[in-house]
């Protein structure tokens, strides 16, 4: 019978992985991890249908199978592309792939506003590190960067398209989690955008995962918007005991003080979603948008961020905070304090909440 | 052990001869070198009537740039924050509003920009940090004060003279460094 699993055998970068039939090129080298994964902006390993858009994850296949050992006469898309069994694979040993890939950058860079100092994105932009591990240094594009209307596409989510590089992720979150698609990329060419069409807002009860899906700045959360840097907040791992049907419940709070300024999915190594018990782990926008207070939520300790993260700059995992001397020496005198920093300083005031106002914070809300 | 120069000298502990023990001729050598002092230029100045020229890279109290319609420069990136080596920087951004265009340049603006110069060390990394020129250190001495909490110093303190309500304020601020700053 045909019981046995096959397995077929890939070498990528000269490392020999036995895989199951099936499997992409991407996949692969995602099980063997490190430095021979081709990075990936438009493929999604939770969304069924994605990948083959943006071409970063473009490789060399220097042998298509032990059947037919020629190479394949163009650099391929590994998201797409099937492992053979004895396929040889050249991605980072390859001299064709980096100068192909500096070339997918600049083009996708071409009309890219490059407004990181105001995007939310920056910090966790899979577009930012793409450009700088696999990027040139400058461009040579002269025109006029495309620019579009400005859409509002509902208080949760804010939309800048001129920041979209078409990777289709988000149309794709709408089609397979949210029962209704609202949106989609309307026109074609350098005109391609996307939009609900007659602005219609995107109000299901789990889009806010378009968000998370994004690899750019085009999707952001409105309710953090500009209220603080990435990498000046505090991610925690958190869950809530979820009422919503295929809400997982497991969340990053991102916290400043006390404050949950931002929650998100979690995010595994390739940047996705988590997976819980085989299944990505959506949370809905209840979770996402509406439960901003640490008492809804059980903490259970900060989130591992890689070491290479700006993220991870200026937090301690195990801090030991020193202790107050001052006391014991002096017999039970309380050190006096020189200044209390809130009494002239106007940042982090303590009466301003910023996560209790909905949308960016205006001129308004810092007069009080 | 062996030293490093030959510049090492045994101390002399041998009893002090006759002269040595009058006193006088070392002290009448000790006040002629006092007194020469007076014929030789004076290396100080009557600061502030009078100022030494600044090294062309000197770092003085920082500026929050505008542009030439006097618009604010800061985004708020944080940029300059998470460079700070002293954490002397914070800042909380706010989304401008229609009929704010003319105060910031750019959708997000710094509401609140503060340094607390207790912490800074006048190191330079935010200017270059600063991916949008607005902030940089100019040629000016931090004021000295009598209070901790005048060196909280915060957008009203650090921000540039209007260049088209104040432009003899403003070319002041600039000081010597005007033509790299204007030149972007």
């Amino acid at each position: 019978m045909s019981e046995e699993i096959k397995t077929i055998k890939v070498t990528i970068d000269n490392i020999t992985i036995d895989v199951a039939p099936g499997t992409s090129i991407l996949q692969a080298a995602r099980m063997i991890g490190g430095d021979v994964t081709p990075p990936a902006m438009c493929y999604y390993s939770k969304l069924e249908g994605s990948g083959g858009k943006c071409r970063t994850c473009l490789v060399e296949v220097a042998a298509g199978s032990t059947a037919d050992p020629r190479p394949m006469p163009k650099l391929v898309a590994s998201c797409r592309t099937g492992v053979m069994d004895g396929m040889i694979v050249k991605n980072m040993t390859s001299e064709k792939v980096p100068e192909a890939r500096a070339g997918v950058v600049e083009f996708l860079l071409l009309n890219h506003p490059l407004d990181c100092p105001i995007c939310d994105q920056a910090g966790e932009c899979h577009l930012q590190d793409l450009g700088y591990d696999h990027g040139k240094e400058g461009t040579r594009y002269q025109f006029a960067r495309r620019t579009f209307k400005k859409e509002d596409i509902g208080p949760y989510i804010q939309l800048h398209m001129t920041r979209c590089i078409l990777c289709y992720r988000c149309t794709y979150v709408a089609d397979q989690i949210t029962n209704k698609r609202a949106h989609g990329i309307i026109d074609r060419g350098d005109h391609a955008a996307i939009s609900t069409y007659i602005s219609k807002a995107i109000d299901n009860d789990f889009s806010g995962n378009m968000i998370d899906v994004c690899p750019v700045g085009a999707l952001t959360d409105k309710t953090f918007r500009f209220k603080n840097r990435v990498w000046f907040t505090k991610p925690m791992d958190a869950h809530r005991d979820c009422q919503t049907p295929g809400c997982c419940g497991k969340a990053t709070l991102w916290l400043r003080g006390d404050e949950v300024f931002r929650v998100t999915a979690r995010k595994d190594e390739w940047g996705e979603v988590q997976s819980f018990d085989g299944k990505p782990g959506w949370i809905c926008n209840t979770c996402r948008f509406e439960t901003k207070q640490t008492s809804s939520w059980t903490i259970e300790g900060l989130t591992t961020i890689s070491r290479h993260s700006v993220i991870g700059a200026n937090k301690y995992q195990t801090l030991e905070m020193p202790k107050e001397t001052v006391k014991k020496v002096m017999r039970g005198v309380e050190p006096k304090l020189l200044m209390d920093i809130h009494s002239v300083s106007g940042v982090n005031n303590p009466d301003i909440h910023l996560s209790e106002i909905n949308g960016p914070a205006h001129s308004s809300d810092f007069k009080k | 052990m062996q030293a490093l120069t030959n510049k090492a000298k045994q101390v002399d502990r041998a009893p002090m001869s006759f002269i040595e023990k009058m006193y006088l001729p070392a002290i009448i050598k000790g006040m002629s070198i006092t007194f020469s002092h007076i014929f030789k230029k004076k290396p100080t100045i009557n600061y502030p009537e009078k100022t030494r020229p600044f090294s062309p890279v000197f770092r003085g109290m920082q500026i929050l740039n505008r542009d030439a319609e006097g618009r604010e420069n800061c985004t708020a990136c944080g940029l300059c924050a998470v460079a700070c080596p002293a954490e002397a920087i914070t800042m909380e951004a706010a989304e401008r509003q229609h009929g704010e265009e003319n105060l910031y340049r750019e959708e997000k603006y710094a509401a609140k920009y503060e340094i607390n110069m207790l912490r800074c060390i006048f190191c330079g990394l935010c200017e270059e940090a600063c991916p949008k020129d607005a902030i940089y250190l100019s040629e000016t001495f931090t004021p000295a004060d009598y209070q901790r909490k005048q060196f909280i110093y915060s957008k009203n303190d650090l921000l540039i003279p209007h260049p088209q309500e104040n432009p003899e304020a403003y070319k002041k601020a600039l000081g010597n460094r005007a033509n790299k700053i204007t030149v972007n």
